[in-house]
């Protein structure tokens, strides 16, 4: 299958196969006029398989965020046809209104208009902390 | 850093030497109350208790009209706009056009958090819900360091529901920062530490844990006992809470066991986990926490507002 390389955007590579439905959701790209490719179980080297998006015109996105989906994806910026950035991702020390604290007494249950705010204590475990009740959230 | 204007909602807000000055001027208006019989007069204290309190609110209430202060409040949600559905960030930010400080005690966990967020004047947590309750910790750091004569190098059991004793979780983290502790935490498995609690132990300043179910066995070795109810309002489930709550108790055949220079704390209110004939042993400090209790808020008070 071949999927036209962009002028200007951004390629989201190197996805675990499986997750780029979920990256595609987070970006919220479903209402956009722009040209959006979403390629799921792409032939990888590294993996066997991988999703890949490629966004053409987008280049304002909370990239860190996005190493919470899979943080060993890569993000390359894409100008004049060509590779102006690439970015390896990583787990973001803090994510906010991205999860959600899944204790039922946490205040995030009851309060409304508080940002959702989650801080990372492990990275090997993929754990974070919710910033109201300490609760700790796997990915 | 100077401690006015600050809130108070767990007890790494403060470092070590914040807590000392707290002490130290905790001690000073206990030696000469007299002396600080008007210094926060014409401020006022609102207690907002979304959930029943004592203790607590007594001793804040006493506190500030022992400073000369004044003080207003609710208790219970049906007696505030909660009960009209008021988010906590409104109310509070009600509260502090007439306030110049606050205590707010609520039923979830991380309601204080989310309190001092919205105030824009000092807010102290008055326990929220299975979460912390700091200036218990603040009484009880007063009360061992009292009682002990250190903060540092000393063997610790909490016995009883440390998942929801929000007083445990408070302790532990203060007492972790302090060189030396071990923690042996007594209690069924359904009842044992949160990790992020265990987590903030490992972090600490060398202390470590070690998880039993029985206090028979551990009693001869630890220099403090820290009892604990179990909360029946944190139960979702009410057979759960009379299957445990009388899992552990204190009498004094126990005591026997105990070294002769143990204390026994406990937050207070008491159900059953300590009998009542364990008051008379000079090991029992649990109602010196109590006088402790007011006279740490009332130097907390001073401190948050600079007065």
């Amino acid at each position: 299958m071949e999927v036209n390389s962009i002028g200007k955007g951004i390629v989201i590579d190197h996805i675990r196969a499986g997750c780029g439905m979920k990256v595609l959701s987070y970006l919220g790209v479903d209402t956009s006029k722009d040209t959006v490719a979403l390629i799921m179980n792409a032939t990888s080297e590294k993996h066997g398989r991988k999703d890949i998006i490629k966004i053409e015109n987008l280049t304002d996105v909370d990239i860190a965020v996005l190493g919470l989906f899979d943080h060993n994806a890569t993000v390359n910026i894409i100008e004049d046809g060509s590779i102006k950035k690439k970015i390896h991702l990583s787990l973001p020390e803090t994510v906010k209104d991205v999860i959600r604290c899944k204790n039922p007494r946490c205040v995030t249950s009851v309060e409304p208009a508080i940002p959702h705010i989650f801080h990372l204590v492990a990275t090997d475990r993929e754990e974070y902390r919710c910033e109201y009740c300490d609760e700790i959230t796997r990915l | 850093m100077t401690l006015q204007g600050r809130s108070f909602i767990e007890p790494p807000d403060f470092a070590e030497d914040e807590y000392e000055k707290i002490f130290s001027l905790a001690e000073r208006v206990m030696a000469s109350p007299q002396d600080y019989a008007e210094s926060a007069k014409g401020r006022l204290l609102a207690t907002l208790f979304y959930e029943p309190s004592t203790r607590t609110r007594f001793s804040f209430e006493a506190a500030m009209l022992k400073l000369g202060g004044q003080v207003m409040g609710f208790s219970g949600e049906n007696s505030s706009s909660a009960a009209k559905g008021e988010s906590i960030s409104d109310t509070v930010r009600t509260v502090a056009c007439y306030a110049d400080i606050a205590v707010i005690r609520h039923p979830k966990e991380g309601s204080a958090r989310v309190a001092a967020m919205a105030a824009g004047i000092p807010i102290v947590n008055g326990g929220d819900g299975g979460h912390q309750h700091p200036t218990q910790t603040l009484t009880d750091l007063m009360t061992i360091r009292s009682e002990k004569g250190r903060l540092t190098g000393l063997k610790v059991g909490l016995c009883g529901d440390l998942k929801f004793g929000r007083t445990v979780h408070s302790l532990v983290r203060a007492l972790c920062r302090y060189e030396g502790i071990e923690f042996i935490l007594i209690s069924p498995e359904e009842l044992r530490v949160p990790d992020y609690v265990k987590a903030e132990i490992r972090r600490g300043c060398g202390s470590v844990y070690r998880e039993v179910e029985r206090m028979q066995d551990v009693l001869p070795e630890l220099d403090i006992l820290y009892m604990t109810r179990v909360q029946k309002e944190r139960f979702f489930n009410e057979d759960d809470y009379v299957r445990l709550k009388d899992r552990y108790v204190l009498d004094a055949v126990k005591m026997k066991l105990a070294p002769k220079d143990m204390i026994v704390m406990h937050p207070l209110p008491r159900v059953n986990e300590i009998a009542t004939e364990v008051d008379a042993d000079p090991r029992a400090v649990y109602f010196k926490q109590v006088r402790n209790g007011m006279y740490a808020r009332m130097a907390l008070i001073l401190s948050l507002l600079g007065v």
